[in-house]
């Protein structure tokens, strides 16, 4: 049953295993072990990027594509419900409306880029993602009697998910039981199927023809394979994903604005979950977002501490500011590139394989 | 190799050519820069505001093929895409903020000769800076990816991030003002069009890289043999050149070009930002499409092209200048899917 659920490809290694289950498990019941706002919110931001990343891996990892507009279909998928919300109103038809919306406009948008830049050279790619991804940046903060410019958009998400609705007067195990837990909820089930949904994608023969052009795309070719439509289906997928992890994070957070869903900060983001996670394994995405939001979400506090302690030395304190955070994500992402190219299920599975010997 | 080249247009021409192939120019590129020009004509309207658009798009259009003749050859000789070529830029700005500052009584001065003085120190000191720092980014960076282009992206992705932030260390997070030189202050008048003297600047310094560049690449052996590595990397080698040397030339000849662009567009500008590496890496990368990836001419006019699409739509319709060069992107893949001159060898 759970070797079904999985599609067949298990975590190959018994520390994965418990890493995998120990995440579940504590996302899953993370509102009644750990009190607090904050708590509850780095948990959900932890499950929306689990999505976002694994259907980034998808391309980059399967397909060795190299994508920089992945936000820019995170944040359609955002847009969509917070843009919907506003004009019609809070509820369920709103969240729907949006959410089918999103998905419309990033697949053709996905369509046509992969169709125009994987045409001729799969190296275009990812220039005109960058340069497509900017412009949208640009369109979405100067569209602002739609978007809600630089300042975004703060609206209403259906009433059964607003934290005013409570279910139960009294808390359960110390948790409340109202409409953020429920959110929580749907959330973390959404993101449960969606990346069974994408190990399923992978494991199909479908997954194994991205493989393929990943490893040797001119042989792919010559065994019979369009690659341009292999990688343009790929891309639509991967737009697709992307676009519903927006959508959760719009119904978690009830506003959306272009640093939230489309900087290129989240995009770096994004790329080191994916090489630290371990590229080409859809278990990457799930290890390497807990670990990047909780160094993200605690981590920075402590910088700030530090560089409040060293605040007399002079290049000292501004290497360890938190402002400066970006500086050490760039110096970590080309490390890991360097030295760590397989991540941690990478290396698990590898450490797996000594200990049987094969 | 022969029959991958056979295939492409330029080398089909060369092939009919008789017994000495010789491809011959293909000029329609060309006639489309002074096509887009001449349809955006009526358009705009008025002469005057015609002519000082075109001058502006057209000096932009230089300073473009400054920052991204580096690239294009880089990525031609070695097959290297450096997302990081911004960082060069960035710092060629910002070293232009410095120099200027430093040399405040010259740059301040009503004289037009110590102005351009000032202003030939900063680019030196731009292009030695970007230029040392571009030989430190490829040893340390790109040299352990060589091959590999997803590495490749990857890592000269991180190197632009890192460069943006040591930037925003040394010189602030805020953007900083670049008051242009007294003497080159306001603009030159032809009848009733003003053109900025800061962009007559630019068309000046541009002519004369796009000349010494044509120069160094066409009459020279190192341009030759730059040529021949382009078309065909592992015969030059076999041939018993260092392509890996003249490799490292070349990326530190480019990051200086970009050291210098980013100089000239800072002026321009007026203002410096940090981000304005990755802005700026945005627009060459479009440029480089457009003209072929590889192709020093095509870069030439792409830059060209996209000078003048968006400097026209940038009046006519500012919201969609981004969008005017992505679609120019598109309209010319479409009718020749490799960029304008394509580099037969790949």
């Amino acid at each position: 049953m759970l070797d079904r659920l999985l599609s067949h490809d298990r975590p190959r290694s018994v520390w994965l295993a418990a890493l995998l289950a120990v995440i579940v498990v504590g996302l899953a019941f993370t509102p009644f072990l750990v009190s607090g706002t904050k708590a509850l919110d780095v948990a959900a931001k932890i499950v929306v990027f689990i999505v976002l990343v694994a259907s980034f891996d998808l391309l980059l990892g399967y397909t060795g594509i190299v994508s920089f507009a992945h936000t820019m279909f995170f944040g359609i998928g955002a847009y969509g419900i917070a843009i919907a919300s506003t004009s019609m109103g809070p509820g369920w038809a709103a969240v729907a409306v949006g959410a089918l919306c999103a998905l419309v406009v990033s697949g053709v948008l996905a369509f046509v880029i992969g169709l125009f830049s994987l045409r001729v050279r799969a190296i275009f790619f990812a220039m005109i993602t960058l340069a497509v991804a900017s412009a949208f940046l640009t369109l979405a903060s100067q569209l602002s009697d739609l978007t809600g410019g630089e300042d975004g958009l703060t609206f209403k998400v259906p009433e059964a998910l607003q934290p005013g609705t409570q279910y139960v007067e009294n808390p359960v195990l110390g948790a409340s039981i109202d409409g953020r837990l429920l959110t929580y909820y749907v959330l973390f089930v959404a993101a449960v199927v969606l990346v069974l949904a994408m190990l399923r994608i992978v494991n199909s023969p479908f997954g194994r023809v991205l493989q393929a052009i990943r490893e040797n795309d001119f042989r792919a070719e010559a065994i019979g394979y369009r690659t341009v439509v292999y990688r343009t289906l790929s891309n639509v997928l991967s737009a697709l994903f992307a676009t519903l992890a927006g959508c959760l994070l719009a119904l978690w957070l009830r506003y959306n604005g272009p640093a939230t869903t489309l900087s290129f900060e989240i995009m770096l983001d994004v790329l080191l979950i994916v090489v630290i996670g371990g590229m080409g394994t859809i278990y990457g995405a799930v290890v390497g977002s807990v670990l990047l939001v909780l160094a993200q979400s605690y981590l920075q506090d402590l910088m700030k501490l530090a560089s409040g302690a060293v605040a007399n030395v002079p290049v000292l304190s501004q290497i360890l500011s938190p402002d400066r955070w970006l500086l050490w994500l760039g110096i970590l992402f080309v490390l890991s590139v360097y030295y760590f190219p397989t991540g941690v299920v990478g290396r698990l599975r590898s450490a797996g394989l000594r200990a049987t010997g094969r | 190799m022969g029959t991958a080249a056979a295939t492409t247009p330029a080398a089909a021409a060369d092939a009919g050519a008789g017994a000495i192939p010789k491809s011959r120019f293909d000029a329609i590129p060309l006639l489309l820069v002074a096509a887009v020009a001449l349809v955006a004509w009526p358009f705009v309207g008025s002469t005057s505001t015609w002519l000082t658009l075109t001058v502006a798009g057209l000096s932009i259009g230089m300073v473009i093929f400054i920052t991204a003749s580096g690239l294009t050859l880089v990525f031609g000789l070695m097959d290297v895409l450096n997302f990081g070529h911004g960082t060069f830029i960035a710092i060629g700005a910002f070293i232009a903020t410095t120099v200027f500052a430093a040399m405040s009584d010259w740059s301040a001065s009503p004289d037009l000769v110590r102005n351009l003085i000032a202003v030939a120190c900063a680019m030196a000191v731009a292009m030695a800076l970007a230029g040392a720092i571009g030989w430190a980014f490829e040893r340390v960076l790109v040299r352990p990816v060589y091959g590999q282009h997803l590495k490749q992206i990857l890592v000269t992705m991180g190197g632009l991030i890192i460069g943006e932030e040591i930037i925003k260390m040394i010189w602030g997070p805020a953007q900083i003002p670049l008051p242009p030189p007294e003497a080159l202050k306001g603009s030159l008048f032809f009848g009733n069009a003003n053109v900025d003297k800061l962009r007559v600047l630019g068309v000046v310094v541009g002519a004369i890289v796009l000349v010494a560049l044509l120069w160094a690449l066409n009459r020279t052996k190192i341009g030759l043999l730059i040529r021949a590595g382009v078309q065909d990397v592992e015969m030059v080698e076999s041939l018993g050149y260092r392509i890996r040397r003249l490799f490292v030339g070349v990326f530190v000849a480019g990051s200086a070009l970009a050291g210098l662009g980013g100089c000239l567009w800072a002026m321009i500008r007026q203002i410096v930002v940090p981000q304005i590496g990755g802005e700026v890496n945005v627009l060459i990368f479009i440029v480089i499409i457009i003209g072929g990836l590889g192709s020093t001419l095509g870069c030439f006019v792409g830059a060209l092209l996209v000078g003048l699409m968006t400097n026209y739509t940038g009046f006519l319709a500012p919201k969609a200048a981004m969008f005017s060069s992505i679609g120019l992107m598109v309209a010319i893949l479409l009718w020749r899917p490799q960029g304008l001159y394509p580099v037969s060898s790949r």
